[in-house]
């Protein structure tokens, strides 16, 4: 429908065009053309040396990948020396698969069936700057001066996933590590305190891991599920016929 | 001195009152006077909805204080993974519940900026339109609670009329006064009603109005005033430290506002608006930025409103949404503060992992330093000043 009561502005969609235009082709643009954070990569592959795993330039935003022995170094340097003042969240990632959480698989009663799609699902497929195991920790900080933002990356161990706590140089990490610990069990090394900040202190099990049950799903099924398997999503034909309607 | 030295009668009225005076002041030399433990909350109106804060006194002041939340913990973190994309948006709408629609623009902006697609400009001048009536929403009522917390009952009823003119309009465009789920991947859900742009005008006249009315009742009351200025005091860079947003942060004197400092596909570049800041950093300061900032959000309103351009509100997209895989983030200027989304998407219907950056959480997170040392009723100036949504704790 368009409007009738926008009678005043004939310029405005066209300069709008334009910079929607504008914006595809900064996100396409080469690595080199970001001064801004190609400073930022610099300054970081320089202090940490080895620890400095992979960093990632994507649609105008950074991401960095670092050892884990070298997170605290990380986030020390970011604050100190790249000018990053403001801390915007820390949290965590759990790579594993679970098709039966998207969707895919409707939940099987027996339980030792409906533990098998986990396990077989082990081809993860991990994000920006990559990884290499199940969990990673990442932190975002901010730099309320230039305007930049860094995603901090960080692989953690699977069975014991470990990593130095960053409380002393951020203290809003404080909340968020320990939210972290409850929802990813990561232990935080240094941590004044890891209490749970949400539930209950007797909860067991970290609920944001891909293999902690969610039984509403499980017992009753995605209700998209139904509607995916009439709709051919999965074809591509199908799909494009929809999108060209 | 012994009593029995009195040459004349014994007062024994009087020297039963010195006996006792004695023994009080001995007590009160003896007595080990203990920290009492006060719980503030979960039901207390400043908290907005139920946050619990523990604080140990020492008389009446605060030595520790923790607050505890969880009473509202929903889980949406979670249960992103089991939604698909279009229905995300009806959840993350009732995160600050007070600033709806405002949840809704960054999800959907991230999740725009994963599959490449645009929404047209008018569509994009709307959802900039609504991002600051939610706004003005959402702040109005902090601007007339805040007054509830120190005893002035009057604005808060101001409050609640006017931002029911915000609310009504809402309504008429949207179909919902609190949770609307009008923002769609690619555009918008519907195009505004006829004669909506009118009664906008209209509304944020009102809005201005009740800012002029606010700022004359409250704002230079002498016992509002004696409340708050130099209470809560967060000077600037322990409120990095503790990353807090908006207004909050920008009451202490950092100039600093995501929708001019950020690229935005939103239509904010388009219009002349100041941002905000008070050197202070206290409970006045954070009030008189949130009383500016609704009056700019009125302007933005009205400028947008002025120059709003015709044309499609919804560009071409998949009947059955998929992301790419791929991750992104994408944050806003939020009533509360900044607020964000980390989207990992592995190509599927729904988000494979989605981070809820919200403002009031790292807001929140400072009252341990900020309370201590602090009497007991300016910690609910505090609390009120800080102005948090629960739901926006909890998540």
């Amino acid at each position: 429908m368009s409007s009738p009561e926008t009678p005043s502005s004939q310029e405005a969609p066209e300069e709008a065009a334009a910079s929607e235009e504008s914006a595809p082709e900064e996100a396409a643009a080469p690595e080199q053309a970001d001064p801004a954070r190609q400073a930022l990569i610099d300054g970081l592959r320089s202090k940490l040396g080895d620890g400095f795993i992979a960093s990632e330039i994507v649609g105008g935003d950074l991401w960095v990948r670092v050892d884990v022995s070298a997170w605290r170094t990380a986030v020390e340097t970011a604050k100190t020396e790249l000018g990053m003042d403001y801390f915007c969240f820390l949290s965590g990632i759990d790579w594993l698969p679970n098709p039966s959480l998207s969707g895919r698989e409707v939940w099987d009663p027996n339980p030792n069936e409906a533990s098998e799609p986990v396990a077989e699902g082990g081809q993860m497929q991990t994000g920006i700057a990559g990884g290499d195991t199940r969990f990673q920790v990442f932190a975002r900080l901010y730099s309320t001066r230039a305007h930049v933002g860094i995603t901090l990356k960080a692989d953690l161990d699977d069975e014991n996933p470990t990593v130095p706590s960053i409380t002393s140089v951020y203290r809003g990490a404080d909340w968020h590590e320990r939210e972290a610990w409850e929802m990813y069990g990561f232990n935080f090394e240094g941590h004044p305190g890891l209490r749970h900040i949400y539930l209950p202190g007797e909860f067991e099990g970290h609920p944001l891991r891909k293999d902690f049950p969610m039984l509403a799903r499980e017992v009753k099924p995605w209700p998209g599920l139904v509607d995916k398997e009439q709709i051919p999503g999965e074809d591509e034909p199908a799909e494009e016929e929809a999108a060209s309607s | 001195m012994s009593l029995t030295a009195h040459p004349a009668p014994v007062d024994w009225q009087k020297a039963s009152y010195v006996a006792a005076q004695a023994a009080d002041s001995r007590i009160n030399v003896e007595l080990e006077t203990e920290g009492m433990v006060l719980n503030i909350g979960p039901q207390h109106p400043a908290t907005h909805g139920t946050l619990r804060i523990v604080v140990r006194l020492d008389g009446e002041e605060v030595v520790w204080a923790e607050p505890v939340c969880g009473y509202m913990h929903r889980g949406y973190e979670k249960l992103t993974e089991v939604r698909t994309y279009p229905q995300v948006t009806t959840l993350i709408n009732r995160i600050d519940w007070l600033g709806h629609f405002a949840n809704e623009v960054p999800f959907i902006l991230g999740a725009e900026q994963l599959m490449e697609v645009e929404a047209p400009p008018r569509a994009q001048w709307i959802r900039t339109i609504f991002f600051e009536m939610a706004r003005i929403a959402n702040i109005t009522l902090f601007l007339g609670d805040m007054g509830v917390q120190l005893g002035a009952l009057t604005p808060v009823f101001y409050a609640f009329r006017d931002r029911e003119y915000v609310l009504n309009l809402m309504e008429a465009a949207t179909g919902g006064r609190f949770h609307p789920n009008y923002d769609r991947i690619g555009g918008l859900k519907e195009d505004l009603p006829r004669g909506w742009v009118d009664e906008c005008h209209g509304a944020m006249r009102k809005v201005r109005d009740f800012c002029d009315q606010l700022e004359d009742l409250l704002m230079g009351n002498e016992i509002f005033q004696t409340r708050t200025r130099g209470i809560g005091v967060i000077p600037a860079s322990v409120g990095l430290d503790y990353g807090l947003s908006g207004a909050n942060i920008r009451a202490s004197g950092v100039d600093w506002d995501l929708r001019r400092d950020e690229e935005s596909p939103l239509a904010w570049k388009e219009v002349d608006f100041k941002v905000w800041t008070h050197p202070d950093g206290d409970s006045f300061a954070r009030y008189w930025v949130r009383l500016q900032e609704v009056r700019e959000a009125a302007s933005i309103v009205q400028q947008l409103l002025d120059g709003l351009p015709s044309g499609p509100i919804m560009s071409k997209v998949p009947k059955i949404i998929k992301v790419p895989a791929g991750e992104v983030w994408h944050h806003t200027e939020n009533p509360l503060g900044e607020m964000g989304y980390y989207i990992v998407s592995q190509g599927g219907l729904g988000p494979f992992r989605c981070k809820i950056r919200s403002a009031s959480f790292n807001n929140v997170s400072i009252l341990p330093w900020l309370l201590k040392g602090v009497y007991v009723p300016d910690v609910i100036t505090i609390l009120a000043s800080l102005y948090f949504i629960l739901g926006d704790i909890d998540r």
